[in-house]
């Protein structure tokens, strides 16, 4: 682990503060593109990026903020971005589902699902052919899990031997589709993994301590067996799939069942336990709870400030000279 | 200058960017085997090892995403396709992904590959190995379509291709692997984007890629002995489309035929009929005109085939009518001893 456990914390905090406000400004209808939020999903983003280097790359999906900000992507860029303008990270071309910050090695996001895996992998099937020590950690959802991308990219990854980590994050949900209307019961997702040969694990993706743990045996594993790894880590998504809202109203999902993941919360819970074994006090959380909002006040107003890209630039960037 | 056939340039050029730049790579079901892709790719593992010309498995969308990837950080990976039917696997990636990966990232990552499909016509071919699908790609803003119709632009189009910075889908007709051209040894490169007159005439103007060039040409020659002067415009590219060279070329001869490769139907025609209609539409003295393939599917028989492809003599007769004149096709274009389904008698099969 390269961060304290106080740092994880924040790291958390600083995440769920951001999509919260996220939410709660999007009603004005100035980001005007779909969000997914990750509010219930950070320590996963939080306890994997701790482990990466900065000229690791990482990719995602649709849901990726928390990725982007957990490996150190720029946040005035990030909701610059949200906010189409010229001062986001795509120029306001991507929007929250194209996310980019190559200083942090946050490579890309896209909003189909799997696709960004095989392109993850041939990132680091590349860092292997350059004989590069920089790994690559791809970020997916259960639903990624049922494409075919998915299991193209696992017998390539297996078949070459490279240094990437898979991180799947099981949600239970695509949508609105549970998982056991769209895959075998019973079966862990891992074991798709395994049958490709590539080493799994397994874990609690709503406790810090075990993500962090188990990312670092995975990273140890792919470094010292030049091979690949695959972790499934069960998290829980709060909000509506797409959007700043909930939506337990619609039925979906079991009775009780948010509540449940709620009462797992990733950061409260951490916090509690932060607390209880005095590595944490409250006046520090209220201190540090302060910056973090001044900081993120700023980024909104920055990216509420800044200018719309040019007419021109509608005509840039579809070829390179 | 030496001979040497479409196929041999094909390597040639593969061969040239392999040794001229480490971060190409050659990726494909067959590359290392012993027929080598047709022939365009044998020796070449020998030559560079196992780590930069290879085999893949037989997932076209995941190795699409996987070639992106590389182009991400550092290599110009080729992909090969033996038919264009098996890259639709990857159209997810090709679409979305490589073509659209620059202008998403606002211009900090471009996607340097090019990918090799091969499209093909007659000896049973059927329904899945004959389709000319350019249209398809040069309709996505972000690809670079390139459709060489002999040996010598085949090699310096692909050098080319390789060098570009973007995605590049470069498209072989397999009737044309065996024809030859005087081909230079060196390397060098013709401009992506650039149509070329391949025969000049005054009365008409064919525009045609890819194979349906050599049609082309052998419909002017045979007008010409009826007095008929035809010009012939290879477009070389479909994507960027030389706009320039047609609008010139029929602003000279005031009548065009656009000779397909594939369907006419939102094709490769349509768009250059509207390009054309769009602009000097009061100059022309009569209506242009498209020809392709039959609006069906590709059947396997040769006894159907006949009237699927078009040919010379489908072009002429359009031609004919065009200048008023009433030429008898079957008296220009004698039924020849080779039968239709092959594109010369060394041609055996079995694909």
């Amino acid at each position: 682990m390269n961060s304290t456990s106080q740092e994880l914390y924040f790291a958390m905090l600083r995440i769920r503060m951001v999509e919260e406000k996220i939410a709660e400004l999007y009603s004005e209808q100035e980001m005007r593109c779909p969000v997914h939020l990750s509010i219930g999903q950070e320590a996963v983003a939080v306890g994997v990026c701790d482990h990466l280097e900065r000229e690791d790359i990482i990719m995602s999906a649709h849901r990726a903020h928390a990725h982007y900000l957990a490996k150190g992507g720029d946040l005035k860029s990030m909701l610059a971005e949200l906010y189409g303008k010229e001062t986001g990270c795509a120029m306001g071309k991507g929007g929250s589902m194209h996310l980019v910050d190559l200083n942090s090695g946050f490579f890309a996001a896209v909003p189909i699902v799997g696709s960004t895996i095989p392109i993850a992998v041939g990132v680091a099937w590349a860092f292997k052919l350059k004989k590069s020590s920089n790994i690559v950690t791809v970020f997916l959802g259960d639903g990624a899990t049922e494409a075919g991308v998915f299991f193209e990219s696992l017998d390539f990854a297996s078949l070459k031997n490279v240094p990437i980590l898979f991180v799947c994050e099981n949600n239970l949900y695509s949508v609105y589709s549970q998982l056991d209307v769209r895959q075998a019961p019973g079966r862990k997702l891992s074991a798709l993994a395994e049958s490709h040969g590539i080493k799994s694990f397994t874990g609690d993706g709503n406790n810090i301590d075990q993500v962090s743990e188990l990312s670092k045996e995975a990273i140890e594993y792919i470094k010292s067996n030049n091979a690949p790894a695959f972790m499934e880590l069960d998290t829980f998504r709060w909000l509506e799939h797409c959007g700043p809202n909930g939506d337990d109203d619609l039925g979906y999902r079991k009775k009780g069942e948010l509540d449940y993941w709620i009462t797992r919360d990733p950061i409260s819970s951490y916090k509690a336990r932060m607390i209880k074994t005095h590595q944490l006090t409250d006046q520090q959380i209220i201190k540090k709870t302060e910056v973090i909002s001044t900081e993120i006040d700023e980024a909104f107003k920055f990216a509420k400030e800044s200018p719309f890209p040019d007419q021109s630039v509608l005509n840039q960037h579809i070829y390179k000279d | 200058m030496r001979e040497l056939n479409y196929a041999n340039a094909i390597k040639e050029a593969t061969d040239f960017c392999l040794e001229v730049d480490q971060s190409v790579l050659v990726i494909g079901l067959g590359v290392p085997d012993p027929k080598g892709i047709f022939g365009t790719t044998t020796g070449l593992q020998d030559k560079y090892g196992a780590d930069r010309v290879m085999d893949m498995p037989i997932a076209e969308n995941g190795m699409t995403g996987i070639v992106i990837g590389t182009s991400l950080n550092g290599y110009r990976p080729i992909l090969t396709h033996q038919r264009v039917e098996f890259a639709l696997l990857s159209i997810e990636q090709i679409v979305d992904q490589a073509a659209k990966w620059f202008y998403m990232n606002a211009g900090q990552q471009n996607v340097p590959i090019v990918i090799r499909l091969i499209i093909g016509r007659g000896w049973g071919q059927g329904a899945q190995h004959s389709q000319s699908l350019e249209s398809w790609f040069a309709h996505i803003p972000g690809l670079k379509v390139v459709m060489p119709s002999n040996a010598y632009d085949a090699k310096g189009l692909l050098i080319s291709s390789v060098e570009d910075n973007n995605p590049v889908i470069f498209i072989e007709h397999r009737w044309l692997h065996n024809t030859i051209d005087y081909v230079p040894v060196d390397g060098y490169r013709i401009p992506i984007g650039q149509a070329k007159v391949v025969r000049e005439g005054k009365d008409v103007t064919i525009i045609a890629h890819s194979y349906m060039v050599l049609e082309s040409i052998r419909c002017a020659e045979v007008l010409a002995s009826q007095g008929i002067s035809v010009e012939v415009v290879d477009l070389r590219s479909i994507r960027p489309l030389d706009t320039e060279t047609i609008l010139h070329s029929v602003s000279k001869t005031l009548r065009v035929v656009v000779a397909d490769n594939g369907w006419v139907k939102f094709g490769v025609s349509a768009e250059i009929i509207s390009v054309i209609t769009e602009i000097i539409f009061d100059k022309l003295l009569s209506a242009p005109v498209r020809i392709g393939m039959n609006d069906s599917p590709s059947p396997s028989t040769r006894a159907l085939t006949n009237n699927f492809y078009p040919r010379a003599d489908n072009i002429a007769k359009i031609i004919s009518e065009m200048m008023g004149k009433d030429l008898d096709m079957s008296v220009l274009f004698p039924k020849s001893s080779i039968p239709l389904d092959v594109p010369d008698p060394s041609f055996t099969g079995p694909f």
